[in-house]
């Protein structure tokens, strides 16, 4: 039992964090205010492989773990959420389901791009009718030839009409329910395919939420992952993964928002001294600093049981659900700290409020983790 | 083509405060980083490597925590990293540092040899001119671009208000201002690599060729007589008038000072 980072994840944590301020956190109040997908930030952290962190390296990708790839996500996420969802989203849904379950030929095409960031991925499972309960997928899949036939639609899809390459799920046998769910490679330009309505959001306004729109949507069958009817597990154990990288997003986003107030508590005056010196604001500190400890030793131990061990669903449940929770009552005190300037957009401690919540609801909401967490004690 | 780059392990200054009571540096908890100088000549030295593939070499000369600051240069692209460090060589000023240095750096094949322009905890620039002194090249200072071609480098080297394009043969040596080019990232794959797999080669005083009398303390002419710690000026003014009446105030401010 070890809680010290080694040394290279101690490097690569100031590399994120030197990163994150120098080169994100300039951008983070223009983006959400004009709701701006950083097509500038993604072409560097492309440059400096942030695209492909836990990739091997005959892969494309850095050759590093998932925890390194958690502290990426978390240290842009503490400067800027919306460019820690594109690196997850890209990272845990759109390349690891072919580094995963894809063939030889398909990590070739398309992880190797994937990793090495000139591609950016994408995954699309929510439909208008399936959200929590996946299962009610409606789009469906229809074998013509050396072709699969794909209708329906999408919708919520993290970096939609940014990503070139989607991992997509959709019925090939209505009668066989969940079983009968398959996931596919489908490129940006494929015909077919069309990127419908754009989100208007309450927060991460710079991702790009969007709907996928497939009206006969060509795709070659070479590009269907794994076998028929094994669409439901690729997407319940992508979504494991991509629960670390989200919960990873929370804690960097309480992390930012406690940083921030830490600064603004020592400069605020009333009463003729700074607020810090009260001991409401020191026990509020402590008690944010101590449940934001608690939520990244979670998510660390997600990421180390992602790479040890075959099932790591409860591990990440867990970190998901206590580290977005944190990030909600973490920003919602640390606004309450700054009083009124808090509440206004002159300060980015509203943002990062604003940008908490959709960790509690998105990649599973608190209550699907909490149905993951109960469902493995009582099996 | 092989290119050596010195870099220097210092304090960040920017993070150094001072002890109000004691007017020393609180050294405490002050991160080390790679010398900003010495980043550039390193971003050069990789750049040269992105263009010709010449592989790149640090040497850093410092205590064995100086290691760090070689495994970032190994994490950002460099191909070897070689530590001198014996507490033979401590308390060194610019000459033995020097010595030492062109002493480690002769084990080495090169023909580029890049240092920072100065450190910025010592502030001196003389280590590079007397590396290439011993070594017996060509030395360029304060370069703000380089171009290489096949045997020859050439070198703007800045000056005040000018600047001089100057072309030498390899090999030589040249000292890079942080103007020269911004330092790239690490990336997480350099730095798995420079962790976990590179070799550093440490070099000790049996290992190099140098006289006992040009190194350490021993062999440091130089003797800091007094330090002290410069004053805080008083404030300084503001005028607000227009920009004649102002101009005349500052002149006869400068005149009555005899500035002028």
């Amino acid at each position: 039992m070890d809680f010290e980072l080694s040394r290279e994840h101690t490097m690569a944590r100031q590399l994120f964090r030197d990163f994150a301020e120098n080169e994100v956190k300039p951008l983070a109040e223009e983006v959400d205010e004009e709701e701006r997908f950083p097509k500038e930030t993604v072409v560097k952290l492309a440059r400096y492989g942030f695209l492909g962190i836990p990739f091997a390296k005959e892969h494309g990708g850095q050759g590093c773990d998932t925890l390194t790839y958690a502290m990426c996500v978390e240290e842009l996420s503490r400067v800027c959420a919306t460019t820690g969802v594109i690196v997850s989203a890209h990272t845990s849904l759109g390349a690891e389901p072919i580094r995963k379950y894809g063939t030889n030929e398909q990590k070739e095409k398309y992880l190797v791009p994937l990793a090495k960031g000139e591609k950016l991925g994408a995954f699309g499972l929510t439909e208008p009718n399936a959200g929590t309960d996946a299962s009610g997928q409606q789009t469906k899949a229809v074998l013509d030839g050396d072709n699969y036939i794909l209708n329906g639609t999408k919708i919520f899809i993290t970096n939609g009409g940014e990503a070139d390459i989607y991992i997509i799920f959709a019925m090939t046998d209505k009668s066989s329910g969940t079983k009968g769910i398959s996931a596919f490679i489908v490129e940006k330009g494929f015909q077919g395919f069309s990127i419908g309505k754009k989100e208007k959001k309450m927060g991460i306004r710079g991702s790009a939420t969007t709907e996928l729109v497939f009206e006969d949507c060509i795709v070659p069958a070479a590009n269907r992952l794994s076998v028929e009817g094994k669409g439901f597990g690729i997407a319940m154990g992508t979504l494991d993964g991509g629960r670390i990288g989200i919960a990873a997003q929370a804690l960097g986003i309480a992390q930012g928002a406690l940083d921030e107030t830490v600064n603004y508590v020592k400069e605020r005056k009333q009463f003729g001294r700074s607020i810090s010196h009260f001991q409401n604001t020191q026990f509020q500190l402590a008690d944010l600093k101590s449940r934001i400890e608690a939520a990244r030793l979670l998510v660390y131990r997600a990421a180390l049981a992602k790479d040890s061990k075959a099932r790591f669903s409860e591990e990440a449940a867990m970190a998901k659900l206590f580290a977005s929770e944190t990030a909600m009552a973490v920003t919602t005190k640390c606004v309450q700290l700054y009083g009124g300037y808090g509440y206004t957009r002159d300060y980015p401690i509203e943002r990062m409020m604003r940008d908490a919540k959709i960790t509690e609801i998105y990649e599973g909401t608190s209550e699907v983790q909490r149905m993951v967490i109960a469902g493995a004690m009582l099996k | 083509m092989n290119v050596i780059v010195c870099i220097k392990q210092v304090p960040d200054t920017t993070e150094v405060r001072l002890d109000p009571v004691t007017n020393t540096l609180i050294r405490d908890g002050v991160p080390s980083i790679i010398n900003p100088d010495d980043k550039a000549g390193l971003e050069a030295a990789l750049a040269i490597k992105d263009q010709t593939g010449a592989k790149v070499t640090v040497i850093s000369m410092g205590p064995p925590q100086a290691e760090n600051a070689l495994r970032e240069a190994l994490a950002m692209g460099a191909d070897e990293a070689v530590l001198v460090t014996d507490r033979a060589f401590g308390g060194a000023d610019t000459w033995a540092t020097s010595s030492t240095l062109a002493a480690a750096i002769a084990k080495f094949d090169y023909d580029l040899i890049i240092t920072g322009r100065q450190a910025i905890d010592g502030d001196t620039a003389q280590v590079g001119p007397q590396i290439a002194e011993h070594l017996g090249i060509p030395n360029i200072s304060y370069a703000e671009e380089i171009k290489v071609e096949e045997g020859y480098i050439q070198v703007k080297r800045q000056y005040e208000e000018r600047y001089h394009l100057i072309r030498a043969e390899l090999p030589c040596l040249i000292t890079a201002l942080a103007e020269l080019a911004e330092p790239r990232y690490m990336s997480p794959g350099g730095i798995f690599d420079a962790c976990r797999k590179a070799e550093i080669t440490v070099l000790s005083r049996t290992d190099l060729d140098v006289d006992d009398s040009n190194i350490g303390l021993k062999g440091s002419p130089t003797r800091v007589k007094r330090s002290f710690t410069k004053q805080a000026k008083g404030k300084g003014s503001v005028i607000e008038k227009d920009t004649l009446e102002s101009v005349n105030w500052l002149i006869d401010r400068l005149q009555e000072k005899y500035i002028i």
